[in-house]
């Protein structure tokens, strides 16, 4: 019907997904319980935060001298840590809303994850201004509102205020963007929870989301609304964050090609990080089948992108510095690439530059590893880039009187080193709490793009409807001719070697159990011998009858056995072996096949 | 005055969406539907109206770009204007290229949040809301159609239902 995709797309979910299945995924972190790395991981995160916290503390008690400032350097890492982490947010808002707009069906499996990562960054980015301040409790003066000062207003025709503006517009939007989106997997959650606590925590952040249709044409209709929205607001954020320095008159910031460069610089850093914690996060959460090597390949080859066109900004800077004529200009980036600080401005020529450039092979752009290296590479070089636009440019003014250099304090490391641990605290808690998969909209594409539908349509033609997840086929099709229908109408059309009449199923599962013989395989006794199921681990008498009733005589069928079909046995026959009995059913009964 | 409908329930999307057409050419009426995931094309198949949130988003943008353009002209021209390193701030459209990112940044804030504050009271959604879906496998896997029974014969009405492919027939009294 409409779920139709060319065959030569590889598919996005692997590993036979049904709609079930991708709900069981994606609840299992958040049901299931932290195991070890992560408590390791999150307490790392969290000493570094307090770190941070420390550092703040201090800095805002004795003032922003306990940073390694100076006369000539006014702003350093401070600044390097704000666009960095803005920056970095980004890629969220792309890949969910440029990415949405384009139609681009890859991003359903990450859109979650890198959503979250710009709601955190930017929270991260907001604390170094707000510290800067030196008294954080005045923030509220950056907003007009009438104050005991007489006409005291912001200036409008500042950059700084428009950052003001543009990065709380910027975090809230995404943070509704992603909460919105949130609430039909926030409902599935509720509504499996067991325990009340859960289900009454995930049905108030679900907002007592129920599935209606009109909901459903409603959300989809915000969602592309807010994708719209966001597109320009994405790209009107890092344009003003440019703003700050391509409107001062300082060489090397004063220039027109800042926002398309920052903006790709913003989303070449974002991509990388995304890459960095899904690289992990698929391990973690077993979510391979939905974070695919495809998806890593396409997300390293935006890194490849936007790393190339950073690089031509780069060298479109030199070639104008020299073009202009200006000396100053062209001392700037004389000094960037020879000076004091060259080791900084090669670092990020080799980072940004030279190392996404290796992309271009597809061995390397499919390795996991060497994806997760180039993406902490990427992020230490945009890093450097911040660094080298802002302290270079600065420490070497108009007067050589007073050029000097910049070193940090421990405060500015540990106030860097804070928002990482920061940064990680909440991404942990995120990937325990929340559901990191976009479920709902994973599952619209499950029959179009799900490897199950992909290998039907390759069997059986595109033409065809695949209900093979269906108990009861509608008459209307069976009349039309167009399926066999199975099901009570023809009352004996079961498979004939389920003896099964004693047992009282229900009708669904009599359905189920003839699926099931579909695919493990059918018992012929005219043709096949039955082999000894005894054989298995905890196999007597009777489960070796409970098996028979269910047609299931051979080592073969066995040895096809799904966790799934396990379950339906658990659920027919009260007394089955348990997990720790059964599982190497599957491999025993491959060798006994083998040795037939 | 309590009211029976009928709940069938579906395990595929396609099916679903045969369901609502066949039920509807028969001229039943169905009261709500429920689904984990948004189907492509049932609210056409539904009759349902389309939603009007995007004018609502676009008005809310044009409120936005009044309320940005009123404070700033406000605030830098009539209240205090200044001369800032020359650039003397008197009328509006001249100084009006700094205050476009500001502009800008207004119109999204107010369309984006205000059409999400529609969106919510409108689907009567939120925190502390109790959640509506009958049952809760229409979050998971399931499909819920609920068809009014009026003056239909129940049992023709569950035949017809379970020959569309129901894989289970619930008969409610609501309140």
């Amino acid at each position: 019907m409409s779920h139709y995709e060319a065959p030569i797309r590889r598919p996005l979910v692997t590993g036979n997904k049904t709609y079930h299945d991708v709900t069981v995924d994606v609840a299992r972190p958040v049901e299931g319980r932290a195991n070890k790395s992560w408590w390791i991981v999150f307490t790392i995160a969290l000493v570094a935060f307090l770190w941070g916290v420390g550092c703040i503390i201090y800095t805002v008690s004795t003032g922003i001298g306990a940073w390694g400032l100076n006369r000539t350097v006014g702003w350093a890492w401070d600044i390097t840590n704000f666009v960095w982490w803005v920056g970095i947010g980004h890629a969220g808002t792309l890949i969910s809303a440029v990415l949405l707009l384009f139609r681009q069906k890859w991003r359903m499996a990450i859109n979650r994850s890198a959503e979250a990562m710009t709601i955190f960054s930017v929270v991260q980015a907001g604390l170094f201004p707000i510290i800067h301040m030196g008294r954080p409790w005045l923030a509220y003066w950056m907003v007009p509102i009438p104050n005991q000062f007489g006409s005291l207003w912001q200036n409008f025709n500042s950059p700084l205020l428009w950052d003001v503006f543009a990065i709380s517009t910027y975090l809230s939007v995404s943070l509704v963007f992603w909460w919105s989106g949130l609430l039909p997997d926030f409902a599935m959650i509720r509504d499996r929870a067991v325990k009340p606590f859960q289900k009454k925590i995930y049905g108030i952040l679900s907002f007592g989301w129920s599935g209606r249709a009109k909901d459903w044409q409603r959300f989809e209709e915000v969602h592309l609304v807010l994708a719209g929205l966001a597109t320009p607001l994405v790209l009107s954020v890092h344009t003003i964050v440019s703003f700050d320095f391509a409107t001062s008159v300082i060489p090397g910031w004063h220039t027109t090609i800042f926002p398309p460069y920052f903006v790709a610089g913003a989303v070449f850093s974002g991509f990388a990080m995304v890459q960095t914690l899904l690289i992990i996060m698929r391990k973690v959460v077993n979510l391979e089948d939905y974070i695919t090597i495809q998806h890593i390949e396409l997300m390293n080859i935006v890194i490849m992108i936007t790393g190339s066109i950073v690089g031509v900004a780069y060298i479109t800077e030199l070639v104008i510095a020299w073009y202009s004529g200006v000396e100053y200009e062209q001392y700037a980036f004389l000094n960037r690439a020879t000076g004091p600080y060259f080791w900084a401005y090669w670092l990020m020529m080799t980072c940004n530059v030279f190392s996404p450039q290796v992309m271009w092979f597809k061995k390397i752009r499919t390795s996991i590893t060497a994806s997760f290296i180039i993406s902490i590479v990427v992020n230490i070089g945009m890093w450097f880039e911040r660094f080298v636009i802002i302290v270079t440019s600065l420490h070497r003014d108009y007067l050589p009187s007073s050029w000097t250099m910049f070193s940090p304090t421990f405060v500015d490391i540990g106030l860097f080193i804070g928002t990482i641990g920061f940064f990680f605290v909440l991404f942990l808690l995120y990937a325990r709490t929340f559901p990191v998969i976009a479920q709902a909209e994973v599952k619209t594409i499950l029959k179009s793009s799900g490897d199950k539908w992909k290998r039907l349509r390759a069997e059986h033609g595109d033409d065809i409807d695949h209900f093979d997840t269906v108990v009861r086929e509608p008459l209307a099709n069976a009349d039309a001719g167009v399926v066999e229908r199975e099901g009570p109408s023809t009352e004996d059309k079961h498979e004939d070697t389920v003896n099964a009449d004693a047992l009282g199923l229900t009708e669904v599962q009599k359905d189920q159990i003839d699926e099931m013989l579909h695919r493990i395989g059918i018992y012929d006794p005219a043709v096949d011998q039955a082999d000894d199921l005894q054989k298995l681990n905890g196999v007597g008498p009777v489960v070796e009858q409970h098996l028979h009733q269910v047609g299931i005589y051979k080592y073969e069928q066995v040895a096809n056995l799904t966790e799934r079909d396990y379950e339906l046995l658990e659920s027919i026959f009260g007394m089955f072996p348990g997990k720790d009995v059964r599982q190497d059913w599957n491999s025993r009964a491959n060798e006994l096949k083998n040795k037939n | 005055m309590a009211s029976k409908v009928i709940h069938a329930i579906y395990t595929d999307d396609d099916l679903l969406l045969q369901a609502v057409k066949q039920v509807r050419q028969e001229r039943y009426h169905i009261e709500e539907v429920f689904t984990p995931f948004p189907i492509h094309g049932l609210d056409k198949a539904l009759g349902l109206a389309p939603t009007r949130l995007a004018v609502t988003a676009f008005l809310y943008g044009l409120l936005g770009l009044a309320v940005a353009i009123t404070l700033m002209n406000y605030i830098m021209i009539e209240d205090w204007p200044m001369d800032i390193g020359g650039k003397p701030s008197f009328s509006f459209f001249q100084n009006m290229p700094a205050f476009i990112p500001i502009m800008f940044e207004l119109t999204v804030f107010f369309s984006a949040h205000l059409m999400v504050i529609t969106f919510l009271l409108r689907s009567r959604l939120w925190p502390f809301k109790k959640a509506e879906n009958p049952d809760v496998r229409t979050t998971d896997d399931h499909f819920l159609m609920e068809i009014a029974v009026a003056d239909h014969d129940e049992k023709e009405l569950s035949k017809f239902l379970y020959d569309t492919g129901a894989a289970e027939i619930k008969l409610i009294d609501k309140e």
